[in-house]
């Protein structure tokens, strides 16, 4: 359990801001002043020690009461023909708030993630998948294969606590764990083993790895491939790596969406899925589909249970209306569909809302500058900094308990929220 | 305020009590006794009426990780039933896999009160509780899965002691907040990762060298004498596996006394006689159960139409994704843990196969002659979705009706059954046994279930009607801790029920060795992976509610 030790140290800290959600952070307090002791890296120390900065709603750039903000939102609300929801990056209570919000204004819920989120999600829906979590990966992985990503750049710690840890339940030695970049290569060391033994690293544009990936699965099914060369991979080099698959015992084939950054790369995800479902046709293997950082998971989850669909959701009609396409709120915004916009950003202060016409009212992280200020900031606390809150991981199955680690008299983004709506 | 309902015909087998006109008063959401001046504040007339404790669904899927795949995986199941917001109620969707908040509402209109999830991986207990959390009106609480965990296998294959064993499940329970235990496919989650594909009673974990007959008895005797009043929930081996019967009857006989319920029997009463190799168990089922006072079931019911399948039995949902309907998928390994596995399926009235598992739940429920030790489910959304308990309540109670749909179905599948030649019909007491007394006895609700004084008043309130499935699906009124929340079948008010829970005793040694588990191989702190008191409590809409233990003990 999060919990102080000495005057202001906490031990055992979980991290909302990436999606493998370590908790085992230790974190000193002075004030409002918030340092990582240990454990930190690049990911956590932004998402911890970014400094309060703004304490005070801004209506039209001019200070206001909390009360008055809140109202002033309730009438942008109430008269707007179109409005979004859109930003949610929050926590569970967050996100139970702004479903009701939406629900009761007709508004469209998205999070800022779901380009890439959504290349697993339509997966999802229309062939499934199979999947493993991270403890099971930590204890079990003999092959790890990663597609199209650079994992270290966004989940830092994502090698040193699931692959190369000191142990394995199950007598392996950790040494012998196999890991193979398919598409990007890695930015750094973090994939090298303890004994120095580095990922053997295949490599070829983004763009070529829908053809590499399709390569690869007829390979996994034994057809034969006339071609010797795909993007810049040869195909024998495949045919190695198709046998690698099938020859372990608990292979895991990991990918961060947020990554594949090119056209219909959901198709691409596709692909892997059946690779991996087929390749358990005789032994197992599970994907690892990497994400969820700041609230990405958890507000799908919410949304999930609540409505009965993930993001893009829309409430026009009275009743949950789901469209991937027609309720992409980036989409919306450009096509000047949109008259309000609600943003949504408690974790970080450099994901401000799009350039766009619409009335816009952020609930933000204190220390967010705008090229553009809004009609209506209101600064938020950070969940598992500023108040407790609850946090799902990128498998969306464990979720983290958060704390307030400090009192900084910030108003929850449920708090507002939950205000506006009952002004409604 | 007093409430007084007047004149009713009472059904409340926890009272003995079998259609007596008598009248009910409720003050502060509890049932009293009759005030001694007279006085009253509000008299509602039921004379004529049927009058019922509320519902109680001992085994439903309302909640966690694989409920919210198949919400997340089936947009064009929820697309025809969305549900708009209206001024008391939030929007939403039904069918298979409905939203907390409809699953809550539509509970509540059938005189539904309470609902159990009863596969709560302890890792994703606080998942199933938030979603808990969000399902108005009814009770809730659930069973923690174990049995395919690593840490009870690695006990069991140290020669861990039962003590050991049960402060093991006693600290889960406590910090899942659990009211029961459940074991699904035992130790053939974990078999499945080490890409066993079946694991028979007595087949061994290639790893660990145990058995699910072991895991079984582990479990049992940890849950008797830890004094938990839900006996071991089991979920057996080798589900919808043509031949399961005999395994199935061993399971039961093989416990040597204790007290276990085996969940979704239907699915586990399979022969393989006739043409089809498919056949039904279910006399050779009810026999034993009705033998043996220790055993409790409840029916899984399948219903045609379309639904989902979620389980935590991802050996067995991986086998059967072939018949997955529309073909999608998911199965999932979790944490060292347990697992699952997602299938959506569409029961067909002239498949062979489903329509002889129509017939098998149905023979199950003619046959076992104790309704205190049967249940009403139809495993939602597995077999059928929980909407469907009115028209199930009417097969049982309607010999016309169920011979007439079993004349419809499957020629060959009607002459593998002897269904047509069951007389039985059950009566409304039985019913409340079933849904009611015997249900919240099973779940150990010392409070629910009955319309005693000192009971919650959580009361049902029905029409007589020859169509058992019109009364059953639109109360006159249903009273949530005596709060009218239903009236003539419409949602009139919405309330938020408690979550059950049991509080066995431990000894709180077994951190010692839990923490460095945490720590060496998990990805979570043992100290986070506990839920605590405020997280169910929440802003105040939820609450917690410890129910009472049986006296426990050596065994």
């Amino acid at each position: 359990m999060t919990e102080m030790t000495d005057a202001g140290v906490w031990q055992e800290v979980p991290s909302p801001f990436c999606g493998i959600a370590s908790d085992d952070l230790i974190i000193k307090v002075e004030g409002n002043n918030v340092s990582i002791i240990e454990n930190g890296d690049a990911v956590t120390k932004k998402g911890f020690e970014t400094p309060i900065t703004d304490t005070s709603p801004r209506v039209n750039g001019k200070d206001v009461s909390l009360d008055e903000a809140v109202t002033h939102i309730a009438d942008l609300i109430r008269t707007s023909k179109q409005p979004v929801i859109g930003g949610m990056a929050t926590d569970l209570n967050g996100a139970r708030s702004a479903m009701a919000l939406a629900d009761k204004s007709r508004a469209t819920v998205d999070n800022m993630d779901s380009e890439a989120g959504f290349r697993n999600t339509l997966v999802l829906q229309d062939t499934g998948w199979m999947v493993t979590t991270l403890t099971e990966v930590r204890n079990r992985v003999d092959l790890l294969l990663i597609i199209g990503s650079d994992l270290e750049s966004e989940y830092p710690r994502f090698f040193e606590r699931m692959v190369w840890n000191e142990e394995s339940m199950f007598d392996q030695e950790i040494e012998s764990r196999q890991v193979v970049y398919l598409g990007k290569r890695p930015s750094g060391d973090a994939s090298t083993s303890p004994k120095g033994k580095k990922a053997q690293v295949l490599a070829c544009e983004d763009a070529d790895l829908p053809e590499v990936i399709s390569v690869l699965r007829a390979l996994v099914k034994g057809k034969g491939i006339q071609a010797e060369q795909v993007g810049d991979i040869a195909v024998s080099d495949l045919a190695v790596l198709a046998e690698q698959l099938k020859q372990a015992k608990y292979s895991v084939v990991a990918w961060a969406a947020g990554h594949l950054e090119f056209s219909h790369a959901e198709a691409t995800v596709q692909t892997v899925c059946e690779m991996v479902k087929e390749l358990n046709l005789d032994t197992r293997s599970s994907g690892l589909p990497l994400g969820g950082k700041e609230g990405g998971i958890t507000v799908n989850q919410v949304s999930a249970w609540q409505s009965g669909f993930p993001m893009r959701t829309n409430f026009n009609r009275g009743y949950p209306d789901y469209d991937p396409y027609l309720s992409d709120t980036a989409r919306m915004l450009e096509n000047d569909e949109v008259d309000t916009l609600v943003w949504i950003s408690s974790f970080n202060v450099d994901r401000t809302p799009p350039q766009s016409n619409a009335k816009t009212i952020v609930l933000g992280r204190s220390g967010m500058t705008f090229a553009q200020e809004p009609e209506v900031f209101i600064p938020v606390g950070t969940p598992g900094i500023d108040h407790a809150g609850r946090a799902f991981r990128t498998d969306g199955v464990v979720s983290v308990p958060l704390r307030k680690l400090r009192d900084s008299g910030l108003p929850s983004t449920f708090d507002v929220l939950t205000a506006v709506e009952q002004e409604l | 305020m007093l409430t007084k309902l007047t004149g009713g015909r009472i059904y409340d087998p926890a009272n003995s009590i079998n259609n007596e006109v008598k009248d009910i008063y409720i003050r502060d959401g509890k049932i009293v006794s009759a005030p001694s001046d007279g006085q009253f504040d509000k008299e509602i007339d039921v004379r004529g009426k049927v009058i019922m404790a509320g519902a109680i669904d001992m085994h439903t899927h309302i909640g966690g990780g694989k409920v919210n795949i198949a919400r997340t995986m089936l947009p064009e199941d929820h697309a025809a039933d969305v549900v708009a917001r209206t001024e008391l109620m939030r929007s939403g969707c039904g069918h298979a896999a409905p939203s907390t908040l409809t699953a809550g509402y539509r509970y509540a209109e059938m005189g539904y009160t309470a609902g159990f999830e009863p596969a709560i991986l302890p890792i994703n207990a606080r998942q199933a509780h938030m979603e808990m959390g969000d399902t108005p009106i009814i009770d809730k609480g659930g069973y923690v899965m174990l049995g395919s965990d690593d840490f009870l296998l690695r006990m069991m294959a140290s020669n861990g002691d039962q003590e050991a064993i049960n402060n093991y499940v006693a600290w889960t329970m406590t910090h899942s907040h659990a009211i029961g235990v459940k074991v699904v496919n035992p130790g053939g989650i974990n078999a499945f990762k080490f890409n066993q594909r079946k694991l028979d009673l007595d087949e061994k974990n290639k790893f660990y060298g145990i058995t699910p007959r072991d895991i079984l008895m582990r479990l049992a005797t940890a849950v008797k004498e830890l004094g938990v009043p839900h006996p071991l929930h089991v979920h057996g081996c080798n589900l919808g596996v043509a031949g399961n019967l005999e395994m199935t009857i061993d399971t039961m006989e093989g416990i040597n006394g204790l007290p276990m319920h085996m969940t979704h029997i239907q699915f586990h009463s399979y022969g393989t006689e006739g043409d089809f190799k498919f056949s039904s168990g279910s006399a050779q089922i009810a026999e034993v159960i009705n033998k043996h006072k220790n055993i409790t079931a409840d029916v899984g019911q399948i219903l045609f139409g379309q639904t989902v399948t979620a389980s935590g039995d991802n050996m067995r949902q991986h086998a059967a994704h072939p018949f997955a309907s529309p073909n999608k998928w998911v199965c999932m390994d979790i944490e060292c843990d347990a697992g699952c596995g997602v299938l959506p399926f569409k029961y067909k009235d002239q498949s062979y196969v489903n329509a002889l598992q129509w017939m098998i739940g149905l023979e199950t429920f003619l046959m076992v002659d104790d309704p205190w030790r049967v249940f009403l489910t139809t495993d939602h959304p597995n077999g059928a979705p929980f909407t469907s308990y009115p028209h199930l309540i009417r097969l049982l109670m309607d010999k016309t009706f169920r011979n007439d749909i079993l004349s419809t179905l499957h020629p060959e599948a009607q002459k593998a059954s002897h269904l047509a030649s069951l007389d039985r019909e059950y009566t409304l007491y039985e019913i409340a046994i079933m849904t009611r007394a015997g249900a919240a006895k099973l779940v150990g609700l010392a409070d629910r279930g009955s319309l005693s004084v000192g009971a919650g008043a959580d009361i049902t309130v029905y029409t007589d009607n020859e169509d058992r499935e019109k009364m059953f699906t639109k109360p006159d009124y249903v009273f949530k801790d005596g709060t009218m929340v239903v009236k003539d079948g419409e949602i009139v008010e919405v309330t938020w029920g408690t979550t059950h829970v049991v509080k066995p005793e431990y000894d709180n040694s077994i951190e010692k060795s839990l923490k460095p588990y945490f720590d060496k191989y998990h990805t979570q702190k043992m100290g986070n992976f506990k839920i605590s008191d405020d997280e169910i409590v929440d802003d105040g809409r939820g609450s917690i509610t410890v129910q009472p233990l049986h006296a426990g003990g050596k065994i």
